[in-house]
């Protein structure tokens, strides 16, 4: 069974079908910015608590980059990517239109592309829940990390408020471009009014 | 606290502290904003190592850990160390973590959780009369700490770059 945090499995079912809609236009925005076909699958999406997060991305130490941005407006949370140190590389390549393996480090034009990806990803994810729910919600700029895991996922979640959140919506996705094949994990974390208010407008009895 | 006696490293988890005898280390894994804190007996050699999330426990109105927080999770390591052989007075403090990690930040968003938990670590750790003998704190980079118990050195670990020892 699903960790559900909670949850009945048709309102994580409901959150999942809103993700991939999310999630769906994100791909549509990128393969506009790029002019190329881009898919994105979400084999996966669960609840996991905090302290469980680490484990799912890999070790503590393990370099990953993150983006996140700040909502606020009716849903009040923070939604984040993360990508381990080669799917970041990959990313790049991916994007950049280079072949696979050109990118080994992380230089400006590097940070400024997963950056935009990032920021592109969040912000298509939210704009299509608002419209299809109504409710208004306002992202922040996105800010980004490239460290130790731990590190980043700590600070990040400590800072915006949110360390006493016991569950995490984890969204595995993955992009492709031709044969190439990125993968990476999407996060929302909210309090629970804002869950139960974004279940309510998608019509799911909280 | 459990006490291990084994020569191999203790790993002390967010948001939780352990103590342990020479010899053997203590370890701390991808401090960000977070902020480690070691205090050393050199002449029994007992340590401990404590990972703080958040500088206040004053700022909330629930509390599950108390070790997350500096105001309280430093008071409580030391009473431990001093219940298990350590002399208060003899203790070594030394402060690792407390960075910004993120770049992009807007002000108004966040806070500077790691700039407080560095303060406020130097603050009670003044408050109980304990000397801080080095630091390695603030910037932008994670660090892994290890405390060595033999001899109270701190080894800080940051990618890319060489171990560093205060």
């Amino acid at each position: 069974m699903r960790e559900t945090g909670g949850l009945s499995e048709m309102q994580l079912d409901a959150l999942q079908e809103i993700s991939n809609i999310g999630l769906g236009h994100a791909a549509t925005a990128l393969a506009e910015m790029l002019d190329s076909k881009i898919g994105m699958g979400v084999p996966k999406s669960s609840f996991v608590a905090f302290d469980k997060v680490i484990d799912i991305i890999g070790g503590y130490e393990e370099l990953v980059s993150c983006v996140s941005l700040q909502l606020e407006g009716d849903i009040k949370g923070i939604v984040f990517y993360i990508f381990n140190e080669q799917s970041t590389y990959s990313l790049v390549d991916m994007l950049m239109g280079f072949a696979d393996g050109t990118t080994n480090e992380l230089d400006e034009l590097a940070t400024s592309t997963i950056n935009e990806i990032g920021n592109i990803l969040t912000g298509s994810f939210i704009s299509a829940i608002t419209d299809f729910t109504g409710l208004r919600i306002n992202p922040s700029t996105p800010i980004f990390a490239f460290d130790m895991l731990a590190a980043v996922f700590t600070s990040l979640v400590i800072e915006c408020g949110q360390s006493e959140g016991d569950n995490i919506l984890t969204i595995e996705t993955q992009l492709f471009r031709d044969d190439q094949k990125v993968s990476g994990h999407f996060f929302l974390m909210s309090e629970p009014e804002s869950i139960e208010k974004l279940l309510l407008a998608l019509g799911i009895e909280a | 606290m459990q006490f291990a006696k084994k020569q191999e490293d203790i790993h002390v988890g967010i948001g939780e502290y352990k103590l342990a005898r020479s010899p053997g280390r203590l370890v701390t894994l991808g401090l960000g904003s977070c902020v480690g804190v070691t205090l050393w007996d050199p002449v029994t050699k007992i340590g401990g190592l404590l990972h703080i999330m958040l500088p206040n426990s004053k700022d909330f109105s629930k509390i599950n850990k108390k070790e997350k927080y500096a105001d309280l999770g430093i008071p409580l390591m030391v009473l431990d160390l001093v219940k298990n052989g350590a002399s208060q007075s003899r203790l070594k403090a030394k402060l690792v973590g407390g960075a910004q990690m993120f770049s992009g930040v807007d002000k108004k968003r966040l806070f500077n959780i790691g700039e407080r938990n560095i303060e406020m670590s130097r603050k009670i750790l003044k408050q109980m009369s304990i000397h801080i003998v080095s630091e390695d704190v603030g910037g932008n980079k994670g660090r892994t700490m290890y405390l060595n118990l033999e001899n109270g050195e701190v080894q800080v670990k940051t990618l890319g770059k060489s171990i560093k020892v205060i």
